[in-house]
């Protein structure tokens, strides 16, 4: 069983700002972590003192291996608990603010129609061999996600759903027979960051493919994406895990009408 | 497959609705066949070829079967079948075999002609010993399966399905074999992602695959080799899985009877929902696929499953079950017994929905009573598997409760870190070890499970029949084909026109020939 260290016993001492946190386990600052790991060692002492020498090698000061136990005869997982000695200065951390008002159905609806003064249309697609479209279908389809409505329930909004593997031509083909105003494009399953590459040859062919001031929209989502990384990608905006239906609308109504509105 | 002894009717269905479902999915399922039985494929005929014994690859890696089967296509059409102009060409012609004949069709030297008269008589005769050789291959393979059952014995319980996906076949060997010690009873080589869609069978050993290793007869061969050794070892026959399905359905059949594959996922419409395969071709290639199947006492996984992955798992449950009876019918029509039967279905109701857990044995139960001697496959979740590993480790352990409760056969192991990265080894062992705990606490339960004659499980389980029913009468009065493309399954809507490889599908004439066709149709 796990035993409660003594914490209060020489804990690593930083320079503390107003802003900096550490990892709260049960008490503030306490810095307690849990990991959990495999090693391709034989389980035994050797394997239970690699795996403490690990952990104090990332950062845990005084490691608890609270669970040790073989897996086949060549490896061993390890579950280990204590304090790490970092922390963090949340006057350093960089994100990706939201820069926009997040707008109910009916604000983006008459944003749309007043600003642009026709429908705006939207295209999605899983692309490459991806055939998840659970990211896709939660942001397009009127069921929606996580209570909210998906943007084919907004009524100015024309949305085509392509749906699974899709390919990156068709895709742009179908950009360029549709008129889209932005393509949406998601991707669950990624295997040797397939997401990245696939998301880089998009954003490639449709700037072959349309003159800047034409060019769709590209906006990419997924968990695996880092919303901080959409330059890298070349695409226009990058959604994270979690996103809803109205932070994309929202999005999309921010970057095409040019609407600062309030939200 | 052995399972506790069951009380016929926990749910109390009314046998005459069962009968009137099971007669619906038939009439519906009908047209289909027939289309079917008049159209061969490229696919259909490649496989044909693979069971002649041609095999290989020309230097760039494209088969044999595809230049040949491409050759004769471009000459004379596919309309005959591909057997009787090849043989006629191997008969009057200078080729030392099948491969050479190939070889030298792909440089466009060879005339091919379809053969009339007796000289058709005589190709046909020379066809059909050809392909022969495979068909007994396959028998012996069975055989051979069979035996090693017998002296090694099959597991206790439902059997325990593990995936392993790493792309380089020699890693996947060793996880199998890892998984296999863990508890595994049956191992998944789960393909490369975008292999369904490649229109010819890769060749030989793969180390390089997206999310997947590539089915080709030589990793096939390996993966099984491995096990072999495996469940020598372990005194338990460890059953290898893959997937007939896709562009190359028929092929990968035939290849697994060959290299003896114990079960294949081999689904009547998920190519064309999920993979937006063009319908004919699909339902052409399956009813092959299941013939070879079927000879070679092939276990069928069927993928009802994924419409609850695009679906909403209650408003969609009837048709789950609505598909399981076309996939029955469809399935017995081309040979397949019960046994052979691993109609799918999955824990999938969103864990927010009140009574979730009474709605997933509802599910489950009915499935059960509908089919009481088909090994059902049960899949865990993966729609509402977040992040939350912990949290996502629950879920499995009451999948598994159900499983147990609901005596399913086959038993894929959840992961939880569904739809967070491919599963480390830990997770693996963790998940067999929530499988394993639940099948000792709890593995014989269902004898004491009996649901309240007018409990929400009974009443839910009889709403979903009706659903279902009444859903296959509207399929038999539009036609299947039209009710895909209204996006009856899954959601996904698909034009019987459209779809991939609608330009491999041919209608046959009348003299059309087919040994491998007619030896499996005459067992």
């Amino acid at each position: 069983m796990i035993t409660a260290p003594d914490l209060d016993l020489d804990l690593p001492t930083l320079p503390r700002t107003a802003t900096t946190v550490r990892p709260y386990g049960d008490t503030t600052d306490d810095g307690m972590v849990q990991v959990s790991f495999t090693l391709p060692v034989p389980h035994g002492p050797l394997a239970d003192g690699a795996a403490l020498q690990l952990a104090r090698k990332m950062g845990i000061d005084r490691p608890l291996l609270v669970h040790s136990k073989p897996i086949g005869r060549d490896f061993s997982f390890f579950v280990v608990y204590g304090p790490v000695v970092h922390e963090v200065d949340l006057d350093e951390i960089e994100v990706v603010e939201r820069e926009y008002p997040l707008l109910t159905a009916k604000e983006a609806n008459s944003a749309v129609s007043e600003r642009l003064g026709r429908k705006l249309v939207v295209l999605g697609a899983c692309i490459g061999t991806d055939a998840h479209t659970v990211g896709i279908d939660a942001i397009l389809n009127i069921k929606g996600f996580a209570g909210e409505k998906g943007l084919e329930y907004y009524k100015e909004l024309k949305v085509l759903n392509l749906g699974a593997q899709v390919s990156v031509p068709e895709l742009v083909r179908r950009a360029r027979v549709e008129g889209a105003d932005a393509v949406l494009v998601s991707q669950v399953v990624t295997q040797r960051d397939a997401h990245l590459t696939n998301v880089k040859e998009l954003a490639a062919e449709l700037r072959a493919e349309f003159a800047e001031h034409e060019r769709p929209l590209l906006v990419v989502g997924g968990p695996r994406f880092d919303p901080g990384t959409a330059a890298e990608l070349g695409a226009d905006r990058v959604f994270g895990r979690g996103t809803t239906p109205s932070d994309v609308a929202s999005y999309l109504v921010h970057a095409l009408t040019g609407a600062e509105l309030t939200g | 497959m052995t399972t506790a002894v069951r009380t016929p009717g926990k749910l109390g269905l009314d046998p005459a609705l069962v009968r009137r479902a099971r007669e619906l999915a038939a009439r519906a399922g009908r047209p289909v066949v027939d289309l079917a039985r008049s159209h061969t494929t490229v696919a259909v005929e490649r496989a044909t070829l693979r069971l002649a014994g041609l095999n290989g690859a020309d230097p760039e890696g494209i088969p044999w079967a595809n230049r040949l089967v491409d050759a004769v296509r471009d000459q004379v059409g596919l309309e005959h079948g591909v057997c009787l102009p090849v043989w006629e060409a191997l008969r009057s012609g200078e080729y030392r075999d099948l491969t050479d004949l190939a070889a030298r069709a792909a440089t466009r030297t060879v005339p091919f002609r379809v053969p009339e008269g007796d000289a058709a008589v005589r190709s046909e005769a020379a066809a059909r010993t050809a392909v022969g050789r495979g068909i007994a291959r396959i028998d012996e393979r069975r055989r051979e399966r069979e035996e090693l059952v017998r002296r090694w014995g099959n597991p206790k319980g439902p059997w325990i399905y593990l995936i392993v996906a790493t792309g380089d076949i020699h890693e996947d060997i060793r996880q199998a074999q890892a998984a296999a010690q863990g508890g595994a009873d049956v191992i998944a080589v789960i393909r490369s992602t975008g292999q369904s869609l490649l229109d010819y069978v890769p060749d030989g050993a793969t180390r390089e695959g997206y999310a997947g290793t590539y089915a080709t007869q030589e990793n096939f061969r390996l993966m099984r080799a491995a096990l072999d050794e495996t469940s020598a070892e372990l005194g338990r026959y460890v059953r290898l899985t893959n997937y007939a399905s896709g562009l190359c359905m028929p092929e990968i059949a035939a290849l697994a009877g060959l290299e003896r594959l114990d079960m294949m996922l081999n689904d009547s419409m998920y190519g064309i929902l999920f993979r937006d395969i063009n319908p004919v071709r699909t339902f052409v290639d399956q009813r092959f696929s299941r013939q070879l199947h079927a000879r070679a006492g092939i276990v069928i996984n069927t993928g009802e499953d994924n419409y609850l992955t695009t679906a909403d798992a209650v408003d969609a449950a009837h048709t789950v079950t609505a598909s399981q009876l076309l996939n029955e019918y469809f399935a017995k029509e081309a040979g397949l017994a019960d046994g052979q039967l691993g109609l799918g279905h999955a824990f999938e109701i969103d864990p927010a929905v009140p009574d979730s857990f009474r709605l997933e044995l509802a599910h489950a139960l009915l499935a059960r009573e509908l089919f009481p001697d088909a090994p059902l496959k049960w899949m865990p979740p993966t729609r509402h598997m977040t992040g939350d590993v912990f949290h996502g480790y629950l879920l499995n352990g009451f999948f598994n409760l159900a499983g147990a409760l609901t005596e399913q056969s086959i038993l894929l192991v959840g992961m939880m870190t569904e739809a967070v990265v491919t599963p480390f080894l830990s997770d693996r062992d963790l998940a067999l070890r929530n499988i394993r705990y639940v099948l000792d606490a709890a593995g014989g339960l269902a004898e004491d499970f009996h649901p309240a004659p007018d409990g929400l499980i009974a009443r839910r389980a009889g709403q979903v029949l009706g659903e279902a029913i009444d859903l296959l009468e509207d399929i038999r009065e539009r036609g299947l084909l039209d009710a895909i493309a209204a996006g009856t399954f899954g959601g996904m809507r698909r034009t019987a026109e459209g779809g991939r490889g609608a330009d491999g599908v041919v209608a046959r004439a009348a003299g059309y020939r087919n040994p491998a066709i007619d030896l499996l149709e005459t067992t």
